[in-house]
C-alpha cells in the first residue's frame, strides 16, 4: 500500500467514525446528567429514515438534518418524561423505543428504499487542507466531519470548563448536593436528555445523508448499540469516546483490508469483529481482573495505567431524583 | 375527596387499563391512513390472517409456543433484576443445538426428539451463562454482552448455513437441507403446529410459576431483584443466582429455538429466531413481569404478528405494522398504564380492587452494584418475603 492509499484509508476512517462521534457526544451529555437514553439504535434508524426522506423531498440536505434532530429530540423527550415525571424505568422505555424506532422506520420508510437523494457536499477547508498528511485526512472532508470535531472539543469544554457544565456533572454525580446548591436537577436532566437526543438524531441523519447514503430496512441497525458501548468504553469523556469511535472505524477498515488480502478466510470471521471487540473492551474497562493486572505492575505505572484502562460511570446514572 | 367523588371516578379507574390499548390502536390507525389504507380493511386483513381458516390459526399457535417459552424464561431473569436482552441469541443457540443433533444423529423419533431438546436447552443455557459470567466476573452489563452475543449467534448461523451445514446442491445462504422426518416434532394436520411443543411450553409456564411461588430459590431471586444489597446481607449469592437464573431462562429460550427448527421450519434458517426474543421482552413487560399474564399476552402478540404477515401479503403494507402496534401498547402502558401514576383517581388505594397495570418498582437490575453499595439502603425483609 502506498502513502496516498494509506491517507485515503485514514480519511475514510475519520468519515466513518464521525456520525458515531456525534451520537457518542450526545449520549455523553445525557448520561453525565444522570439519564440513560437506551433508545439510540431505534432513534438513529428513525432519524436516518426521516432525514433521508425529508432531504430528498425538499431537495435540501439541511432540512434533512433538522428533521433528524427533531426526531431524536422527540424520542429523547419520551425517555425523559417517562423516567423523570412518571418515574418509570429508563431501561424499559429506552428498550421499547429501540424496537419501536426500528419498526416505525421500516414501515414509514417502505416507499423510499433504495432511492437517490441529496448528499452532504464535500468541503475542503482552505489552507488547512493543504497541510501534508493531516490536511487530507482531517480537513478535506464533509461538514459532518467538522461538526464531529467541533463537538468533541465543544462537549469537553462545556463539561469541564464552564459553570453550566459543572451543574450538569453535579446532577449526574451527586444530585442531592447539586439540588442543595440551587441546581434544578430534573430540569437540567430534561434539557440534556433532549439536547443529547437531538445530537443522536443528527448522527442518524449523518449516516443516511453522508456516510452510508440512502435508506433501506434496518439501514444502520446496530450502530446505536455500538455508540452506547463506546460511551462506556470512553469513560463518559468526549475525547476518549471519539478515540473509541475512531478505533472502531479503524478496526472495521482493517477488517475490510484483511478480507481483501485473505479471501479464503470466511467472511464470518470479519463480521464478528465489532461484536467481539464490544465484549472485549467492556471487559477490559470493567473487570476486576484488569485491576488485578494493574496491581501487579510497578508502582509508578499503576496510576497512568488505571487512567487509561479503568472507567467509572457518573454516580447517579440511571437513578431518579426526587426533590426534598 | 368525598365518597361520592371517589365512586364517580371509579369507572374511569376501572377502564383505565384499556386507555393505552385504545391509544395504540388509534396511533396505528393514523399511520395506516397516512398510507391511504383503511384501518378497518387492514385490521380485518390481520384478523383474517390469524383466524381465517384452520391453517392460519394453527400458525398462530405454532408461533405462540416459542414466544411463550422465551417469555416464561424472561419472567425468571426479570425477577432477578436482569435485563436478558441476549435471549435472541439463546433462542438461536437452541436452534443450532437441535439442528446439530438432527443433522448428525440417526435413530427413531423417540430417541432423536429428547436428544434434540436436550441439546437445544444446553445450547441456550450455555450461551446465557456466558452473558451471566461476563456480568458477575467481568462487570460487563448483561444488556451489552447479550446484544453482542445475539449478533455473534446470527453470524454463527450464517456461517453454518453457508459452510459446514450447507446443502449439497450449493450454498443458497437460506438454510440447511430439510431434516430427516424422524427428527421433526409431530405436527398437526400438516401445519407448523406441534401439540407436543405446546404441552412443553405449558409445563414451562407452570414450572416458572412454581419456582417463583413455592421455592427458596424463587425467594432468593426476588430478593436479588428487589434489593441486591439486602439480598447480600441475607446471604444470597448474587453470582450463583445470576448465573442460574440466566441459565434457566436460556434453557427455555433454547427449547423455543428447537421448536422453531423442528416444527415451524424443518431446517436451520438464516433468521431462525424471527425476533421472538425481543418480542418476548415486550410480552413480559406488558404482563408486568407476572407469569400468569404471560400466556394470554403472548397469544395476543402471536395473533397480531401473524396477522401483519397476511396484511403484507394482501395489501403490500410493511409487516412491521404488527411490531408497531405491540410496541406502542407496551410504551403507552409504561407511560400511562396506571391511572394512579398520572394523579387521576386521587390517592393510591381509591383504586381498590383494580390491580395496577404496572408494579410500583421495576427490576432494579439497571442500578450498578457500586451505587447499591454507596447508598446503603435499609434492609427491607418484608418486601423480600412478599
Amino acid at each position: 500500500m502506498n502513502n496516498a492509499q494509506l491517507i485515503a484509508v485514514l480519511a475514510s476512517i475519520v468519515l466513518q467514525a464521525s456520525p458515531l462521534i456525534i451520537a457518542v457526544c450526545g449520549e455523553i451529555l445525557t448520561e453525565r446528567s444522570g439519564v440513560v437514553n437506551l433508545s439510540l439504535d431505534g432513534t438513529m434508524l428513525m432519524a436516518a429514515m426521516t432525514g433521508f426522506v425529508v432531504g430528498m423531498l425538499t431537495n435540501n440536505v439541511w432540512a434533512g438534518f433538522a428533521v433528524g434532530a427533531l426526531v431524536g429530540a422527540i424520542f429523547a423527550s419520551i425517555v425523559a418524561f417517562g423516567s423523570i415525571r412518571l418515574n418509570q424505568s429508563q431501561v424499559a422505555i429506552g428498550f421499547v423505543l429501540t424496537l419501536l424506532g426500528d419498526d416505525l422506520s421500516a414501515f414509514l420508510g417502505q416507499n423510499y428504499t433504495r432511492m437517490k437523494g441529496v448528499t452532504v457536499p464535500h468541503y475542503g477547508i482552505p489552507i488547512l487542507k493543504d497541510i501534508p498528511v493531516i490536511g487530507p485526512i482531517f480537513f478535506n472532508q464533509d461538514i459532518v466531519v467538522y461538526f464531529a470535531m467541533f463537538l468533541i472539543v465543544g462537549t469537553w469544554w462545556w463539561l469541564n470548563k464552564t459553570q453550566p457544565g459543572l451543574k450538569l456533572r453535579g446532577s449526574g454525580e451527586r444530585p442531592t448536593a447539586a439540588f442543595a446548591r440551587g441546581v434544578d436537577v430534573n430540569r437540567l436532566r430534561y434539557v440534556y436528555t433532549i439536547l443529547g437526543g437531538a445530537l443522536v438524531g443528527i448522527a442518524g441523519a449523518a449516516y443516511s445523508l453522508d456516510v452510508k447514503i440512502g435508506w433501506s430496512d434496518g439501514h444502520i441497525r446496530g450502530m446505536g448499540w455500538i455508540a452506547l458501548a463506546i460511551v462506556i468504553f470512553g469513560g463518559w469523556s468526549p475525547i476518549r469516546g471519539a478515540f473509541g469511535a475512531l478505533l472502531f472505524g479503524a478496526t472495521k477498515a482493517l477488517a475490510t483490508i484483511l478480507q481483501r488480502a485473505f479471501p479464503e478466510v470466511s467472511v464470518v470471521a470479519f463480521n464478528s469483529i465489532p461484536w467481539l471487540l464490544m465484549i472485549l473492551v467492556l471487559l477490559a474497562v470493567g473487570s476486576d481482573y484488569t485491576e488485578r493486572g494493574i496491581k501487579a505492575m510497578p508502582k509508578s505505572w499503576q496510576q497512568p495505567l488505571r487512567r487509561v484502562l479503568r472507567v467509572s460511570p457518573p454516580m447517579a446514572l440511571g437513578t431518579p431524583f426526587k426533590e426534598g | 375527596m368525598t365518597e361520592a367523588q371517589t365512586s364517580d371516578r371509579s369507572w374511569l379507574i376501572r377502564l383505565w387499563p384499556l386507555v393505552p390499548i385504545v391509544a395504540a390502536l388509534i396511533v396505528t390507525s393514523a399511520l395506516l391512513m397516512l398510507f391511504d389504507a383503511s384501518p378497518a380493511v387492514a385490521y380485518r386483513a390481520m384478523w383474517d390472517g390469524a383466524f381465517g381458516g384452520q391453517d392460519k390459526f394453527l400458525s398462530v399457535l405454532a408461533f405462540w409456543v416459542p414466544l411463550l417459552l422465551a417469555s416464561a424464561g424472561l419472567v425468571v431473569t426479570f425477577t432477578a433484576g436482569l435485563w436478558n436482552i441476549g435471549i435472541e441469541g439463546q433462542i438461536i443457540l437452541g436452534a443450532i443445538g437441535a439442528s446439530w443433533v438432527a443433522l448428525n444423529v440417526t435413530g427413531p423419533a423417540w430417541v432423536l426428539i429428547p436428544l434434540e431438546i436436550g441439546a437445544a436447552m444446553l445450547g441456550g443455557a450455555l450461551w446465557a451463562a456466558l452473558s451471566a459470567v461476563l456480568k458477575t466476573r467481568g462487570k460487563v452489563n448483561e444488556i451489552f454482552s447479550g446484544l453482542a452475543l445475539n449478533n455473534l449467534a446470527i453470524i454463527l448461523t450464517n456461517y453454518l448455513i453457508s459452510g459446514p451445514w450447507q446443502p449439497p446442491e450449493g450454498g443458497s445462504f437460506r438454510g440447511t437441507t430439510p431434516f430427516q422426518s424422524a427428527a421433526l416434532l409431530p405436527r398437526l394436520f400438516e401445519s407448523r403446529f406441534s401439540p407436543l411443543s405446546l404441552i412443553l411450553a405449558f409445563a414451562a409456564v407452570i414450572a416458572v410459576y412454581y419456582v417463583l411461588r413455592g421455592t427458596t430459590w424463587g425467594l432468593k431471586l426476588k430478593a436479588l431483584g428487589k434489593n441486591p444489597y439486602s439480598a447480600y446481607l441475607l446471604g444470597v449469592s448474587s453470582e450463583r443466582e445470576t448465573i442460574l437464573a440466566m441459565m434457566f431462562c436460556g434453557a427455555l429460550a433454547g427449547l423455543g429455538g428447537a421448536v422453531r427448527v423442528l416444527s415451524w421450519f424443518d431446517s436451520l434458517r438464516q433468521s431462525i429466531s424471527g425476533g421472538i426474543g425481543f418480542l418476548a421482552l415486550l410480552v413480559v413487560m406488558l404482563a408486568a413481569y407476572r407469569i400468569l399474564w404471560v400466556p394470554i399476552i403472548a397469544l395476543f402478540f402471536s395473533i397480531v404478528l401473524n396477522g401483519s404477515i397476511t396484511l403484507q401479503l394482501k395489501t403490500q403494507l410493511h409487516s412491521a405494522l404488527g411490531g408497531i402496534l405491540t410496541g406502542l401498547m407496551v410504551l403507552f402502558v409504561l407511560l400511562f398504564g396506571s391511572a394512579k401514576q398520572l394523579g387521576i383517581g386521587g390517592k393510591p388505594g381509591t383504586a381498590a380492587g383494580v390491580p395496577d397495570v404496572m408494579p410500583d418498582e421495576l427490576p432494579a437490575g439497571e442500578i450498578p452494584p457500586e451505587l447499591m453499595a454507596s447508598s446503603y439502603p435499609e434492609v427491607d425483609v418484608e418486601a423480600i418475603h412478599e
